[in-house]
Protein backbone atom coordinates (compact mmCIF):
# COMPACT_ATOMS: atom_id res chain seq x y z
CA UNK A 1 0.00 0.00 0.00
CA UNK A 2 2.88 2.35 0.61
CA UNK A 3 3.47 2.37 -3.15
CA UNK A 4 0.38 4.59 -3.33
CA UNK A 5 2.51 7.46 -2.05
CA UNK A 6 5.91 7.25 -3.67
CA UNK A 7 8.37 9.88 -2.47
CA UNK A 8 8.77 12.56 -5.13
CA UNK A 9 12.30 13.49 -6.11
CA UNK A 10 13.65 16.91 -5.11
CA UNK A 11 14.50 17.45 -8.77
CA UNK A 12 10.81 17.05 -9.68
CA UNK A 13 9.70 19.55 -7.01
CA UNK A 14 12.31 22.05 -8.21
CA UNK A 15 11.21 21.59 -11.84
CA UNK A 16 7.59 22.36 -10.89
CA UNK A 17 8.79 25.32 -8.80
CA UNK A 18 10.72 26.85 -11.72
CA UNK A 19 7.81 26.17 -14.09
CA UNK A 20 5.53 28.12 -11.70
CA UNK A 21 8.02 31.02 -11.54
CA UNK A 22 8.32 31.05 -15.34
CA UNK A 23 4.54 31.15 -15.78
CA UNK A 24 4.35 34.01 -13.26
CA UNK A 25 6.91 35.98 -15.30
CA UNK A 26 5.01 35.21 -18.51
CA UNK A 27 1.65 36.28 -17.10
CA UNK A 28 3.08 39.62 -15.93
CA UNK A 29 4.86 40.23 -19.25
CA UNK A 30 1.82 39.30 -21.36
CA UNK A 31 -0.46 41.59 -19.34
CA UNK A 32 1.46 44.62 -20.67
CA UNK A 33 0.84 43.59 -24.31
CA UNK A 34 -2.38 44.73 -25.94
CA UNK A 35 -4.15 41.53 -26.97
CA UNK A 36 -7.67 42.92 -26.65
CA UNK A 37 -10.08 40.51 -24.98
CA UNK A 38 -7.41 37.79 -25.26
CA UNK A 39 -5.51 39.38 -22.32
CA UNK A 40 -7.97 37.93 -19.82
CA UNK A 41 -8.12 34.60 -21.65
CA UNK A 42 -4.34 34.21 -21.62
CA UNK A 43 -4.10 35.29 -17.95
CA UNK A 44 -6.74 32.73 -16.94
CA UNK A 45 -5.19 29.98 -19.09
CA UNK A 46 -1.83 30.54 -17.37
CA UNK A 47 -3.49 30.63 -13.92
CA UNK A 48 -5.31 27.35 -14.65
CA UNK A 49 -2.04 25.78 -15.82
CA UNK A 50 -0.25 26.92 -12.65
CA UNK A 51 -3.09 25.70 -10.46
CA UNK A 52 -3.08 22.32 -12.21
CA UNK A 53 0.68 21.97 -11.65
CA UNK A 54 0.23 22.66 -7.93
CA UNK A 55 -2.69 20.21 -7.63
CA UNK A 56 -1.00 17.39 -9.55
CA UNK A 57 2.56 17.67 -8.22
CA UNK A 58 2.71 19.67 -4.97
CA UNK A 59 -0.58 18.26 -3.67
CA UNK A 60 0.26 14.88 -5.19
CA UNK A 61 -3.20 14.22 -6.61
CA UNK A 62 -1.66 12.30 -9.53
CA UNK A 63 -0.76 9.53 -7.03
CA UNK A 64 -4.10 9.60 -5.19
CA UNK A 65 -6.96 7.13 -5.60
CA UNK A 66 -9.67 7.69 -8.25
CA UNK A 67 -12.11 8.63 -5.47
CA UNK A 68 -9.93 11.54 -4.31
CA UNK A 69 -9.39 12.63 -7.92
CA UNK A 70 -13.14 12.72 -8.51
CA UNK A 71 -13.73 14.76 -5.34
CA UNK A 72 -10.99 17.23 -6.33
CA UNK A 73 -12.33 17.59 -9.87
CA UNK A 74 -15.92 17.94 -8.60
CA UNK A 75 -14.94 21.07 -6.66
CA UNK A 76 -13.78 22.85 -9.81
CA UNK A 77 -16.68 21.41 -11.84
CA UNK A 78 -19.24 22.85 -9.42
CA UNK A 79 -17.41 26.18 -9.52
CA UNK A 80 -17.85 26.16 -13.31
CA UNK A 81 -21.57 25.38 -12.87
CA UNK A 82 -21.82 28.39 -10.53
CA UNK A 83 -20.14 30.67 -13.10
CA UNK A 84 -22.09 29.29 -16.08
CA UNK A 85 -25.55 29.49 -14.53
CA UNK A 86 -24.72 32.76 -12.77
CA UNK A 87 -23.52 34.48 -15.91
CA UNK A 88 -26.29 33.01 -18.09
CA UNK A 89 -28.62 34.92 -15.77
CA UNK A 90 -26.76 38.23 -15.61
CA UNK A 91 -25.78 38.33 -19.29
CA UNK A 92 -29.33 37.66 -20.49
CA UNK A 93 -31.08 40.21 -18.24
CA UNK A 94 -30.73 43.18 -20.59
CA UNK A 95 -31.70 41.33 -23.78
CA UNK A 96 -34.98 43.23 -24.00
CA UNK A 97 -33.02 46.49 -24.19
CA UNK A 98 -30.97 45.45 -27.22
CA UNK B 1 -16.39 -8.72 14.81
CA UNK B 2 -14.22 -9.43 11.83
CA UNK B 3 -17.06 -9.94 9.39
CA UNK B 4 -18.67 -6.66 10.46
CA UNK B 5 -15.79 -4.72 9.00
CA UNK B 6 -16.60 -3.22 5.62
CA UNK B 7 -14.46 -5.07 3.16
CA UNK B 8 -12.97 -2.65 0.74
CA UNK B 9 -10.61 -3.47 -2.06
CA UNK B 10 -8.28 -0.79 -0.77
CA UNK B 11 -8.12 -2.13 2.74
CA UNK B 12 -7.56 -5.78 1.93
CA UNK B 13 -4.29 -5.80 3.79
CA UNK B 14 -4.29 -8.16 6.78
CA UNK B 15 -6.67 -11.13 6.67
CA UNK B 16 -8.02 -10.25 10.11
CA UNK B 17 -8.63 -6.66 11.13
CA UNK B 18 -6.34 -5.72 13.97
CA UNK B 19 -9.32 -4.65 16.05
CA UNK B 20 -10.33 -8.27 16.69
CA UNK B 21 -7.11 -9.05 18.46
CA UNK B 22 -5.73 -6.38 20.73
CA UNK B 23 -2.42 -8.20 20.89
CA UNK B 24 -1.64 -8.01 17.20
CA UNK B 25 1.21 -5.54 16.78
CA UNK B 26 0.24 -2.43 14.82
CA UNK B 27 1.30 1.16 14.55
CA UNK B 28 0.15 3.09 17.65
CA UNK B 29 -1.33 5.79 15.39
CA UNK B 30 -3.49 3.27 13.48
CA UNK B 31 -7.07 3.74 14.63
CA UNK B 32 -9.21 0.68 15.05
CA UNK B 33 -11.64 1.33 12.23
CA UNK B 34 -8.87 1.17 9.62
CA UNK B 35 -7.09 -1.87 8.26
CA UNK B 36 -3.79 -0.26 7.32
CA UNK B 37 -1.88 2.99 7.76
CA UNK B 38 -2.16 3.57 4.00
CA UNK B 39 -5.95 3.26 4.15
CA UNK B 40 -6.04 5.64 7.11
CA UNK B 41 -3.93 8.18 5.23
CA UNK B 42 -6.17 7.90 2.15
CA UNK B 43 -9.24 8.55 4.32
CA UNK B 44 -7.62 11.67 5.81
CA UNK B 45 -6.62 12.99 2.39
CA UNK B 46 -10.15 12.37 1.11
CA UNK B 47 -11.61 14.20 4.10
CA UNK B 48 -9.29 17.16 3.53
CA UNK B 49 -10.27 17.32 -0.14
CA UNK B 50 -13.96 17.35 0.77
CA UNK B 51 -13.19 20.33 3.02
CA UNK B 52 -11.18 21.99 0.24
CA UNK B 53 -14.17 21.58 -2.12
CA UNK B 54 -16.26 23.58 0.36
CA UNK B 55 -13.43 26.13 0.42
CA UNK B 56 -13.53 26.36 -3.38
CA UNK B 57 -17.22 27.22 -3.15
CA UNK B 58 -16.53 29.66 -0.26
CA UNK B 59 -14.12 31.65 -2.43
CA UNK B 60 -16.29 30.82 -5.48
CA UNK B 61 -19.08 33.10 -4.30
CA UNK B 62 -16.69 36.06 -4.23
CA UNK B 63 -15.21 35.12 -7.61
CA UNK B 64 -18.79 34.99 -8.97
CA UNK B 65 -19.42 38.50 -7.61
CA UNK B 66 -16.15 39.62 -9.21
CA UNK B 67 -17.25 38.15 -12.56
CA UNK B 68 -20.65 39.86 -12.45
CA UNK B 69 -19.30 43.31 -11.53
CA UNK B 70 -16.29 43.17 -13.83
CA UNK B 71 -18.68 42.37 -16.72
CA UNK B 72 -20.89 45.27 -15.61
CA UNK B 73 -18.14 47.87 -15.00
CA UNK B 74 -15.02 46.86 -16.99
CA UNK B 75 -13.58 50.40 -17.05
CA UNK B 76 -13.85 50.84 -13.26
CA UNK B 77 -12.05 47.53 -12.75
CA UNK B 78 -9.24 48.62 -15.08
CA UNK B 79 -8.97 51.97 -13.28
CA UNK B 80 -8.94 50.26 -9.89
CA UNK B 81 -6.41 47.66 -10.99
CA UNK B 82 -4.03 50.42 -12.14
CA UNK B 83 -3.95 51.69 -8.55
CA UNK B 84 -2.46 48.41 -7.31
CA UNK B 85 1.29 47.82 -7.23
CA UNK B 86 2.12 45.07 -9.77
CA UNK B 87 5.66 44.69 -8.40
CA UNK B 88 4.43 43.96 -4.89
CA UNK B 89 1.74 41.62 -6.21
CA UNK B 90 4.23 39.73 -8.38
CA UNK B 91 6.75 39.58 -5.51
CA UNK B 92 4.08 38.11 -3.26
CA UNK B 93 3.21 35.54 -5.94
CA UNK B 94 6.85 34.46 -6.02
CA UNK B 95 6.94 34.35 -2.19
CA UNK B 96 3.87 32.08 -2.09
CA UNK B 97 5.27 29.77 -4.79
CA UNK B 98 8.46 29.51 -2.70
CA UNK B 99 6.35 28.65 0.36
CA UNK B 100 4.54 25.94 -1.63
CA UNK B 101 7.90 24.43 -2.63
CA UNK B 102 9.13 24.34 0.98
CA UNK B 103 5.76 22.91 2.08
CA UNK B 104 6.05 20.10 -0.48
CA UNK B 105 9.63 19.49 0.71
CA UNK B 106 8.43 19.39 4.34
CA UNK B 107 5.99 16.59 3.42
CA UNK B 108 8.79 14.84 1.55
CA UNK B 109 11.08 15.16 4.59
CA UNK B 110 8.41 13.47 6.72
CA UNK B 111 8.07 10.70 4.11
CA UNK B 112 11.81 9.97 4.24
CA UNK B 113 11.95 10.39 8.03
CA UNK B 114 14.11 13.51 8.19
CA UNK B 115 13.21 15.43 11.36
CA UNK B 116 15.66 18.22 10.50
CA UNK B 117 14.21 18.50 6.98
CA UNK B 118 10.70 18.86 8.38
CA UNK B 119 11.72 21.56 10.88
CA UNK B 120 13.77 23.57 8.35
CA UNK B 121 11.12 23.41 5.63
CA UNK B 122 8.20 24.20 7.95
CA UNK B 123 10.16 27.18 9.33
CA UNK B 124 10.89 28.37 5.78
CA UNK B 125 7.21 27.98 4.86
CA UNK B 126 6.27 30.10 7.89
CA UNK B 127 8.88 32.71 6.97
CA UNK B 128 7.53 32.98 3.41
CA UNK B 129 3.94 33.10 4.69
CA UNK B 130 4.84 35.87 7.14
CA UNK B 131 6.67 37.79 4.38
CA UNK B 132 3.52 37.62 2.26
CA UNK B 133 1.38 39.04 5.08
CA UNK B 134 3.88 41.84 5.82
CA UNK B 135 3.87 42.89 2.15
CA UNK B 136 0.05 42.70 2.20
CA UNK B 137 0.02 44.94 5.28
CA UNK B 138 2.02 47.62 3.48
CA UNK B 139 -0.27 47.35 0.45
CA UNK B 140 -3.35 47.79 2.66
CA UNK B 141 -1.72 50.72 4.50
CA UNK B 142 -1.07 52.43 1.18
CA UNK B 143 -4.73 51.98 0.22
CA UNK B 144 -5.77 53.80 3.40
CA UNK B 145 -3.27 56.62 2.76
CA UNK B 146 -4.37 57.04 -0.86
CA UNK B 147 -8.10 57.03 0.06
CA UNK B 148 -8.82 53.89 -1.95
CA UNK B 149 -10.76 52.16 0.81
CA UNK B 150 -14.46 51.70 -0.09
CA UNK B 151 -16.94 53.14 2.36
CA UNK B 152 -14.50 55.64 3.87
CA UNK B 153 -14.72 59.35 3.15
CA UNK B 154 -13.18 60.74 1.12
CA UNK B 155 -12.85 58.02 -1.51
CA UNK B 156 -10.62 58.95 -4.43
CA UNK B 157 -12.50 57.45 -7.38
CA UNK B 158 -15.88 56.63 -8.87
CA UNK B 159 -18.63 54.69 -7.04
CA UNK B 160 -17.98 51.79 -9.44
CA UNK B 161 -14.33 51.76 -8.35
CA UNK B 162 -15.59 51.32 -4.79
CA UNK B 163 -17.12 48.02 -5.96
CA UNK B 164 -13.75 46.97 -7.36
CA UNK B 165 -11.99 47.82 -4.10
CA UNK B 166 -14.73 46.14 -2.05
CA UNK B 167 -14.02 42.93 -3.96
CA UNK B 168 -10.27 43.54 -3.67
CA UNK B 169 -10.46 43.79 0.12
CA UNK B 170 -12.94 40.89 0.49
CA UNK B 171 -10.96 38.52 -1.74
CA UNK B 172 -7.47 39.39 -0.46
CA UNK B 173 -8.80 39.72 3.12
CA UNK B 174 -10.37 36.26 3.05
CA UNK B 175 -7.17 34.95 1.49
CA UNK B 176 -5.03 36.64 4.17
CA UNK B 177 -7.27 35.15 6.88
CA UNK B 178 -6.55 31.73 5.39
CA UNK B 179 -2.83 32.52 5.45
CA UNK B 180 -3.02 33.42 9.16
CA UNK B 181 -4.88 30.16 9.91
CA UNK B 182 -2.25 28.37 7.80
CA UNK B 183 0.50 29.88 9.95
CA UNK B 184 -1.31 28.51 13.01
CA UNK B 185 -1.39 25.05 11.42
CA UNK B 186 2.32 25.38 10.58
CA UNK B 187 3.08 26.27 14.22
CA UNK B 188 1.30 23.07 15.33
CA UNK B 189 3.16 21.01 12.71
CA UNK B 190 6.46 22.59 13.77
CA UNK B 191 5.92 21.61 17.41
CA UNK B 192 4.93 18.05 16.42
CA UNK B 193 7.91 17.75 14.05
CA UNK B 194 10.22 19.13 16.75
CA UNK B 195 9.00 16.40 19.11
CA UNK B 196 9.66 13.81 16.41
CA UNK B 197 6.00 12.77 16.13
CA UNK B 198 6.14 12.08 12.40
CA UNK B 199 7.70 9.13 10.62
CA UNK B 200 7.54 7.55 7.15
CA UNK B 201 4.73 5.36 8.57
CA UNK B 202 2.75 8.28 10.01
CA UNK B 203 2.89 11.82 8.63
CA UNK B 204 -0.84 12.46 8.00
CA UNK B 205 -0.97 15.91 9.69
CA UNK B 206 1.94 17.21 7.54
CA UNK B 207 0.32 15.84 4.38
CA UNK B 208 -3.12 17.28 5.19
CA UNK B 209 -1.73 20.61 6.43
CA UNK B 210 0.26 20.79 3.20
CA UNK B 211 -2.90 20.31 1.11
CA UNK B 212 -4.45 23.30 2.89
CA UNK B 213 -1.36 25.46 2.34
CA UNK B 214 -1.18 24.60 -1.39
CA UNK B 215 -4.89 25.38 -1.76
CA UNK B 216 -4.35 28.88 -0.34
CA UNK B 217 -1.47 29.29 -2.82
CA UNK B 218 -3.78 28.32 -5.71
CA UNK B 219 -6.34 30.96 -4.65
CA UNK B 220 -3.62 33.61 -4.86
CA UNK B 221 -2.48 32.27 -8.27
CA UNK B 222 -5.95 33.30 -9.52
CA UNK B 223 -6.27 36.50 -7.46
CA UNK B 224 -3.01 37.99 -8.75
CA UNK B 225 -3.92 38.22 -12.47
CA UNK B 226 -7.60 38.97 -11.78
CA UNK B 227 -6.90 41.89 -9.40
CA UNK B 228 -3.49 43.27 -10.40
CA UNK B 229 -3.13 42.65 -14.14
CA UNK B 230 -6.36 43.98 -15.68
CA UNK B 231 -5.96 46.30 -18.66
CA UNK B 232 -2.28 46.96 -17.99
CA UNK B 233 -1.59 47.38 -21.72
CA UNK B 234 -3.81 50.46 -21.83
CA UNK B 235 -1.88 52.23 -19.08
Amino acid sequence: MSTDHPVGSIKMYLAVFFALLTFTAITVAVSFLDLGFMNTTVALAIAVTKGTLVVLFFMGVRHNTPLIKIVAISGFLWLLILFTLGMSDYLSRSWQLW
Amino acid sequence: MANQHPSTSRGAGPSTPHGTDAHVAHHPKLQHHFYTMAQQLEASILGMWVFLVTEIMFFGGLFMAYLVYRTEYPQAFIAGSHLLNVKLGAANTVVLICSSLTMALAVRSAQVGSRRGQIVNILLTMAFGTTFLVVKYFEYAEKFEMHHVPGLHPFDGTPQMQIYFSLYFCLTGLHAAHMIIGLGIMTYLLIMAWRGKFSPAYYTPVEVGGLYWHFVDIVWIFLFPLLYLIGRSSA
